[in-house]
């Protein structure tokens, strides 16, 4: 689950990570008192769920009122293109103004899950303000580094090497340390996947502050973090994917026309890649997991159906904990009460695959029976073609 | 031989008595593993279908003489669960758990990390020696005793191989998995070089997928050390960057875990890519054909 920069910067405050003061804004008239509140020069930041808005003119800095509402004006209810939205864009529906500040220098810091190593790693640049992986593939040796023992949590010793290896100063060293112990408490203890703090500045005062927050958390941990779960926009989700996440499902829209159901998340995959080497394009990732039940099924059968561009479904299910005529009644239901519109191909092999069979071919639904991933495939590309 | 598990492998289960636990006990015992312990914080003294219960792991390791734990225990209780079972010293230990948190998991890895246990998983069907010692949750039938060592990031698309290594009367000598989790206990290499030194495994099939670098570690110690030949296959060939494809570790982030990369250096390392994931079984025939000439 990913958070908005301001709710990010309030998680943060509380830790005590320097953050500048800002305000939340959904109105024009909500943005243009904060920029009074907060006096000028001030920034006004538009908030979605993706980086590069700087240079997609998300983020406007005013002088004035008027400017302040002229820029919220300009902002909300916009489209946003970044590298990091994809072509579509995202819709502007909230803002953060926040005080300005004089920067002096901008660095990079950004903790992640290290998979490698099975630890938090520390990761830290003087090359602030831009993609991290473009520095990491040019001049890797610009990258400070810093694994985190679980155990101990980070080092003093080690933030201070981090903030020595960017060039602070004496003065700015016991802030930047404070500052990065804070950061990994933080992390450690919501369950995060990803801080990214791109730019940290150093301003001009000698302050060490975040003047960004991209804050992503492990959706395994949630069930810890109330709070935190509370942060959820649904109006950053596909509504389909976030239908799919109620009934436990996992699913991922994609641009294709086959809707594929599968059980377990390497064989939807494989899938997928089943459906591209018949000539095909997938519309989703959609995998019902192994407990799943008739209702869960019926769930996804409507969710593949409420995708306009699906010209036909491709079940494959190999049936471990999930039984086949379980799986089988999930859909001859779902297509009774949903009412099938495109054609059904159905591939299933495992546990009470013959009983699974029988119910579909009893059953008054049209289905077209594969007899393996590659076959159920061309047969639903080819459905789909004609239809 | 084979790996990991034999007819002599002695298994307590961990959560014995949730709905998923009580199933798979059942199932493997009937597939002829020794179910010998089960644990419920609470269950102490009573049975499971004249399996003993006991409270703790501790106990069930005193009793019973178990050598291998198999984990059931929801989300939240999961990590505790292994290392209860590392601290009394069980030699492997296999967690079934979907959904275990990964911060839970860095803190399990640095306690595994000198200990005598290994861990396999979380968030993988098990591990099965064909007609000696299932533990886990594939489905039975599909295997058949043989020399082909399987080893997978993915639960059905395993399934998917050993069926069709089973249609094409190639059975297996141990199929591992090792879980679709960003960590994870035993990785591809451990598990590549169980099999190079096993007797009784010819050949292995990988199964990776897209995200983490573990594949391209793999075929770099392919390269350099296994010479029994392996056959590969990549799920995730055609998913976009900056989508989890269901399985936490299965995301291409920053560039990195792409399938191009992964394919790239498993041919470098000469293993045989699969063309798609219905041929893995006719791929591995198709190479040890090649051998025999």
């Amino acid at each position: 689950m990913n958070i908005h920069e301001h709710q990010g910067k309030e998680l943060l405050r509380r830790y005590g990570v320097a953050v500048l003061r800002g305000v939340p804004c959904f109105t024009v008239d909500e943005a243009a008192a904060a920029a009074e509140t907060l006096g000028f020069p001030c920034v006004v930041k538009a908030q979605i769920h993706a980086g590069g808005r700087g240079k997609a003119g998300g983020v406007k800095v005013v002088k004035t009122a008027a400017e302040a509402r002229t820029a919220a004006q300009g902002l909300l209810g916009k489209t946003l293109v970044t590298p990091q939205t994809g072509p579509q864009g995202r819709q502007v529906r909230r803002l953060f103004v926040e005080e300005g500040c004089r920067i002096a220098r901008e660095l990079y810091l950004g903790l992640v899950v290290d998979r490698a190593v099975g630890r938090v790693t520390v990761m830290a640049s003087t090359e602030g303000g831009v993609e991290i992986e473009e520095v990491a593939a040019k001049t890797p040796e610009r990258i400070l580094r810093e694994t985190i023992d679980p155990a101990i949590g980070l080092g003093a010793y080690q933030a201070r090497r981090i903030a020595f290896g960017l060039g602070l100063t004496k003065e700015q060293v016991g802030k930047a340390v404070q500052f990065l112990t804070a950061l990994s408490k933080c992390f450690l203890e919501c369950d995060c996947s990803l801080v990214e703090i791109n730019p940290l500045v150093i301003t001009e005062a000698g302050d060490v502050v975040a003047l960004d927050a991209k804050i992503g958390f492990d959706d395994n941990g949630l069930f810890r973090h109330p709070e935190l779960r509370e942060l959820r926009d649904p109006t950053e989700e596909d509504p389909r994917e976030t239908e799919a996440a109620k009934h436990d499902l996992s699913y991922i829209a994609l641009d294709g026309n086959i809707g594929c159901m599968v059980n377990g998340a390497g064989l939807a995959m494989a899938t997928m890649d089943s459906v591209k080497m018949a000539g095909g394009t997938p519309a989703n990732f959609l995998d019902v997991g192994g407990g799943a039940n008739t209702e869960k099924v019926k769930a996804a059968f409507r969710i593949l159906l409420s995708d306009a561009a699906v010209k036909a479904i491709f079940i494959n299910i190999f049936g471990g904990i999930l039984r086949c005529d379980v799986l089988a009644e999930g859909v001859v239901q779902a297509a009774k009460e949903v009412g099938l519109t495109v054609p059904l191909v159905v591939r299933m092999e495992g546990t009470n695959v013959e009983r699974g069979k029988q119910i579909l071919a009893e059953s008054d639904i049209d289905v077209i029976s594969a007899k393996d991933m590659r076959d159920g495939a061309e047969k639903a590309v080819a459905a789909a073609r004609r239809a | 031989m084979s790996v990991l598990v034999d007819r002599t492998t002695r298994v307590l289960t961990q959560g014995i008595t949730g709905a998923t636990g009580q199933l798979h006990t059942r199932l493997c015992r009937e597939y002829g593993s020794q179910m010998v312990a089960g644990v419920t914080p609470g269950r102490g003294r009573t049975d499971f279908e004249g399996i003993p219960i006991f409270d703790t792991v501790a106990a069930a390791v005193r009793e019973t003489g178990a050598n291998a734990s198999v984990i059931y225990v929801p989300p939240a209780g999961a990590a505790d669960g292994i290392l209860e079972a590392t601290e009394a010293g069980i030699p492997l230990v296999i967690c079934i758990t979907e959904g275990v948190p990964v911060l839970d998991m860095v803190r399990v890895k640095r306690v595994l990390d000198g200990s005598a246990t290994r861990l396999i998983g979380p968030n993988c069907p098990g591990v099965i020696t064909p007609g000696q010692c299932k533990i886990g949750i594939m489905p039975a039938y599909i295997h058949t005793p043989g020399r082909i060592g399987v080893v997978s990031r993915s639960g059905t698309l395993t399934y998917e191989a050993v069926y069709q290594l089973t249609q094409l009367g190639l059975g297996q000598s141990t199929c591992i998995g090792i879980g679709g989790d960003p960590i994870i206990g035993t990785g591809f290499i451990d598990a590549l070089r169980l099999f190079q030194n096993d007797p009784d495994t010819d050949a292995v099939i990988m199964i990776g997928e897209i995200g983490g670098t573990a594949e391209e570690e793999a075929a770099a110690f392919v390269r350099r050390e296994m010479t029994k030949p392996v056959v590969g296959f990549i799920a995730g060939q055609t998913a976009p960057p900056g989508k989890r494809m269901g399985h936490a570790g299965a995301i291409i982030a920053g560039g990195k875990g792409t399938a191009r990369e992964k394919i790239a250096a498993m041919e470098a390392a000469g293993i045989r890519l699969a063309p798609g994931p219905a041929e893995l079984g006719a791929t591995m025939k198709t190479v040890l054909q090649e051998r025999k000439r």
